[in-house]
């Protein structure tokens, strides 16, 4: 890695201003920045961390909406959504491996947006709205590509509101080195329809299964999409599997997903 | 009763103690007063033609002390292979120069061309970042079957077909195999890839390199499996420092799976750049640059036939194999595809008649040489993946034919058709003995319980054997080897009574401290916690050959039993001398020499004091001290063998396998410490299953490395893995050393991945798809596209 200048400020508005600088990269976990730098990927003059600023942890429940802090780690969550939201709680614990949760972050993973993530398609198919410094974007505007968002040079994640569905669950099919999703499918059905988001397929990255959620909407059992098929046309194709395979994965996740969510 | 200590005693392993309080000393924790380091510049491209380096620039970066091109290195020797391969023609291999730095040309991503000595490893590597090559790319030569056919694009300039040798296996059976097979009532013809693996030690290369200046002698501290030998290939091949003014130290050491063995580029610029500057020179490899300097382990692209008659009685055996050699020739690597195939291609069955074709090809990737089991894992796939498929086309139980054509119990010696001499085994009592373990018989009612879960359930076998012990050094002088595989052991009896045994073999995880201390403890009866293990320096140590192939108990472990038997025979003397009777009538036992038939007694520590305190001794005609030196050059390989049971689980709806049993039932001849010989076992089957399922490297047509990291290269983990059931009751022990051992290593990576491949056919048929074989790994993908195609076949 090559030298930088290090802060941790305590305060959001401290890390703001220290991000205002050229050349200055704000980090939370570090689970994808660290190795970038080890690599000689990246050469920030000055990492500014999150990790100490106090109105960016935490998880509360007000009424049907679970609100996690940015910087709030996925073993936090895995700990404490536990009850209110168990399939967000449940993906934050399958998250890498028990170092990876101690120090990986939502709001890191939201802001990176790597197209195999886990929490983007929480935050999709939950119709999660991200909070930021400046403002709230509803989850189906902010997820704008691979590692693309709709964040602004220097705008910091500092929540995730997610409305708590009835039923949920996280379908997750890993690729066997990495072991972040090949292909992973989260469900959440809501009084106002059924919500498909897929992660680790598209060279889009994360999207809306709107075909499985139609049919999903009218049944939500694991027979409404067996008819469906998934058209592997913009699936991602690497040696752990072609366009095809992730295309079918799409469906078979789908359906394993209702029948847990069903219990 | 089990014991509780010496040979067959499960004693824990002294070292672990440290290993896991973070107390080993790797050669990374070894820091010399002054000590800088080299970082390396490494080809991006696989095949390149360097048309100029220009290193001024980075000489004149901050804190830069030297930088190195190939240049510098054009006197020195070429880095050797260890065996000479004689092609069917009657030609000799062909060999091109291995050089320190690469010069004239780049040969496979990786590929160092300069390094650079700074007073930081940070100062190194942003210095490396400022020499700017100009290297001309030029096509890579990635598949072998091209590089053959075609001879416009070559590796080496000067070898225009990209062939090293082409090894016949006996060629004089040639033609009685051909002529079988043009008989055989039936052949089963199969096409298959060992697929290339990295080998991933937890601890990556490093070398730390000193010179004094006032001396003029070097010290390398290194990763090492055999520290003599790294010292042989430096002084005698490569650099011609004098092996008396070069030491080499391979400390503790985390693994090394055969990727240790090897003298590297890296180990010979550390010592120059320690010599030019006068101060300790370190580098440590990184996880990405060890996946394109390590060597490679495997792929082989084989076609194997066999013949039979119609009751699945093997007729003969042939096969065609074009084996990667990667870009340089490594150590060990004409070897591995050869000798430690080739001849293993009988099994343990009694195939009349075997040919074996090799060609060692040379491609722009990284060297691939010797890794757990190293030929022996090649051979076996090859032979148990061909008689599974020939037990389907016939209708035969897979456990029935390899039964059938087993070499029978009363056959010992058995001379193979293709130049071994098995001593001894029993391949019916372990086949037993994982039946029984395995309840192969209750597998349908296990195969149900699966089906009612949506899962298609397979079960197979793999009936192994392989040749360890390495090596006869007359033999494998015949066979082309340069060096000799004997080892060495001193036997050091302190003045107290106390034991150091110096060794030539090399523990980078064996457990060789606890395992040798047993043997030593059990001969003279003293405990094992008197005895120290002392290896790995060669200052220190006598000229051993290391530990791979399986030979650390068998070859070094013998030595040090000789060499303590003559420690017994110059004791009985001093006994007998001492309690004035006839040496004859010394009876050495639980630790003390008693005239038979008397009272009369001493301790072992009496004796070993009285040589050191030679008042009441035989002076004039027996020297003081208690010390003894044996080399030991084993009149065989050991043979160990198994039947290996695995059943796994195929997700139709995704492809993925899991394996849900495992049974391994060995004969590894006696055992010394059973707890570590199921350790070897446990991680041999769970790298088994890595090859079979999981690990691969991928290049992409450039020859870039896909798999350059864990993000894309697939580690076995710990949750892959069912409980293993294994056994090693099954003893026939070897003949022609003194403990009856064999060996156990690499058993497990031998025997385990066609099991694994055999369950997942097996499932699959079963299953109702018509598929005779999928290359390994065996991934979720790779399944479930086999199972689409068949499917679409059906319809």
């Amino acid at each position: 890695m090559y030298a930088f200048d290090f802060v941790k400020p305590s305060t959001l508005d401290e890390a703001l201003s220290a991000l205002a600088e050229d050349e200055a990269q704000a980090i939370s976990g570090g689970q994808t920045l660290i190795p970038t730098l080890k690599q000689r990927l990246a050469m920030p003059s000055k990492l500014v961390s999150l990790t100490g600023i106090a109105e960016l942890k935490g998880v509360k429940t007000e009424g049907n909406t679970l609100t996690i802090a940015g910087a709030t780690t996925h073993a936090v969550v895995a700990k404490e959504a536990a009850e209110a939201y168990p399939a967000l709680a449940s993906l934050a614990g399958r998250i890498g491996d028990p170092s990876v949760r101690a120090l990986g972050t939502i709001g890191g993973s939201l802001a990176n947006n790597d197209p195999s993530a886990c929490y983007p398609a929480a935050a999709l198919a939950s119709g999660a709205t991200i909070v930021t410094n400046t403002r709230e974007i509803p989850a189906d505007d902010y997820f704008q590509g691979l590692f693309t968002t709709a964040l602004d040079e220097g705008e910091i994640v500092t929540g995730v509101k997610f409305p708590i569905p009835e039923k949920a669950h996280y379908q997750k099919f890993i690729q066997p080195a990495s072991r972040f999703p090949l292909t992973a499918v989260f469900v959440a059905k809501y009084s106002s329809g059924v919500r498909v988001a897929v992660t680790g397929a598209s060279e889009d990255g994360v999207f809306r299964w709107s075909e499985g959620e139609e049919a999903l909407g009218a049944n939500f059992s694991p027979d409404a999409v067996s008819g469906l098929s998934v058209d592997p046309d913009g699936m991602m194709a690497d040696m752990h599997g072609t366009a095809e395979y992730r295309a079918h994965l799409v469906k078979v996740l789908t359906a394993r997903a209702v029948a847990a969510a069903n219990g | 009763m089990p014991k509780d200590s010496g040979i067959g005693a499960s004693s824990k392993r002294r070292e672990d103690v440290r290993f896991l309080t973070g107390k080993g000393r790797y050669t990374a924790d070894i820091n010399l007063r002054g000590q800088v380091y080299v970082a390396f510049a490494r080809s991006t491209v696989a095949h390149g033609r360097i048309n100029s380096i220009d290193t001024s620039a980075a000489a004149e970066m901050p804190g830069v002390l030297a930088v190195f091109t190939g240049e510098d290195f054009v006197e020195m020797g070429s880095n050797p292979a260890g065996w000479y391969i004689t092609s069917r023609n009657g030609e000799t291999m062909k060999e091109p120069k291995r050089p320190v730095l690469a010069h004239g040309k780049v040969r496979h991503v990786g590929d160092a061309y300069a390094a650079v000595v700074a007073e930081t490893v940070a100062q190194a590597k942003d210095a490396v970042e400022a020499i700017e090559a100009d290297i001309e790319e030029l096509d890579a030569v990635l598949d072998m079957a091209s590089a053959v056919a075609d001879n416009s694009n070559r590796v080496h300039d000067e070898i225009d077909d990209n062939i090293c040798f082409d090894w016949g296996w006996i060629e004089d059976n040639r033609a009685a195999v051909d002529a079988a097979f043009e008989s055989a009532p039936h052949v089963t013809t199969l096409e298959l890839i060992n697929n290339r693996l990295s080998p991933n030690p937890m601890e990556p290369r490093a070398s730390l390199a000193d010179y004094n200046t006032g001396t003029e002698d070097y010290t390398l501290y290194t990763t090492s499996q055999n520290p003599h030998l790294h010292r042989l290939l430096i002084s005698a091949f490569v650099m011609g420092i004098p092996e008396h003014k070069l030491t080499v130290i391979a400390p503790d050491v985390g693994g090394g799976f055969g990727s240790k063995i090897y003298h590297y580029g890296e180990e010979a610029v550390v010592l120059a750049a320690a010599r030019k500057l006068g101060r300790p020179v370190k580098w440590v490899c990184d996880r990405s640059e060890a996946f394109v300097s390590d060597a490679h382990g495997r792929d082989h692209v084989t076609k194997i036939e066999l013949a039979t008659d119609k009751e699945g009685n093997f007729l003969a055996m042939r096969t065609e194999t074009l084996a990667n050699l990667g870009a340089y020739l490594s150590n060990f690597s004409t070897a591995t595809p050869t000798f430690l195939h080739g001849t293993l291609m009988a099994g343990p069955y009694k195939t009349p008649l075997v040919y074996v074709n090799v060609k060692g090809v040379f491609t722009n990737t990284v060297p691939v040489d010797a890794y757990r089991g190293a030929g022996r894992p090649e051979a076996t796939y090859q032979i148990e993946r061909v008689i599974d498929k020939c037990a389907r086309e016939l209708g035969i139980d897979q456990i029935e034919i390899r039964r059938k054509n087993f070499i029978s119990p009363d056959a010992f010696p058995y001379t193979t058709p293709v130049g071994l001499v098995y001593d001894t085994g029993n391949y019916g009592a372990t086949l037993d003995k994982m039946i029984e373990l395995g309840d192969t018989a209750g597998f349908e009612s296990r195969r149900a319980e699966s089906s009612a879960k949506g899962k298609l359930r397979g079960i197979g076998y793999s009936t192994w054997i392989e040749a360890c012990g390495i090596a006869p050094s007359h033999l494998v002088g015949q066979l082309g080897a340069r060096v000799g595989l004997y080892d060495a052991a001193t036997v050091r009896v302190n003045a107290t009574g106390n034991i150091s045994v110096l060794t030539g073999a090399h523990s980078h995880g064996q457990g060789h401290e606890t395992v040798f201390a047993q043997v030593v403890s059990d001969m003279l009866g003293i405990p094992e916690a008197s005895i120290e293990i002392v290896h790995g320096d060669t200052s220190k140590i006598p000229f051993g050959m290391g530990s791979y192939g399986s030979r650390s108990l068998a070859v070094c472990g013998t030595a040090i039993v000789k060499a303590t038997d003559k420690i017994i025979a110059k004791c009985k003397k001093i006994a007998a001398h001492q309690m004035e009777a006839s040496e004859s009538d010394i009876v050495f036992e639980n630790g003390n020499f008693t005239v038979a038939g008397t009272d009369k007694s001493k301790s072992f520590g009496d004796i070993a004091l009285s040589a050191y305190v030679p008042h009441n001794y035989p002076l004039d005609e027996l020297e003081p001290g208690l010390e003894e030196s044996a080399f030991y050059d084993p009149a065989n390989f050991t043979y160990p063998a198994g039947a290996y049971a695995c059943e796994v689980e195929v997700d139709p709806g995704t492809g993925k396998v899991d394996v849900v049993a495992f049974t391994a039932a060995d004969d590894f001849g006696n055992v010394i410490n059973p707890m570590i010989v199921e350790g070897q076992v446990h991680g041999g089957v769970v790298q088994g299953i890595g090859q079979a399922l999981f690990e691969v490297v991928v290049h992409n047509d450039e020859g870039q490395n896909l798999t350059g990291s864990y993000m894309d290269y697939a580690m076995p983990r710990s949750n892959d893995v069912p409980l293993l059931v294994v056994d090693h009751s099954c003893q026939t022990p070897c003949t022609h050393n003194p403990l009856g051992v064999k060996g156990c290593g690499e058993a497990g990576a031998i025997g385990t991945p066609p099991a694994v491949v055999n369950a997942v056919i097996d499932a699959l048929q079963a299953g109702g798809y018509d598929i005779a074989h999928i290359d390994m790994p065996l991934t979720p993908s790779k399944v479930w596209a086999a199972m689409a195609g068949a499917q679409q076949a059906a319809e």
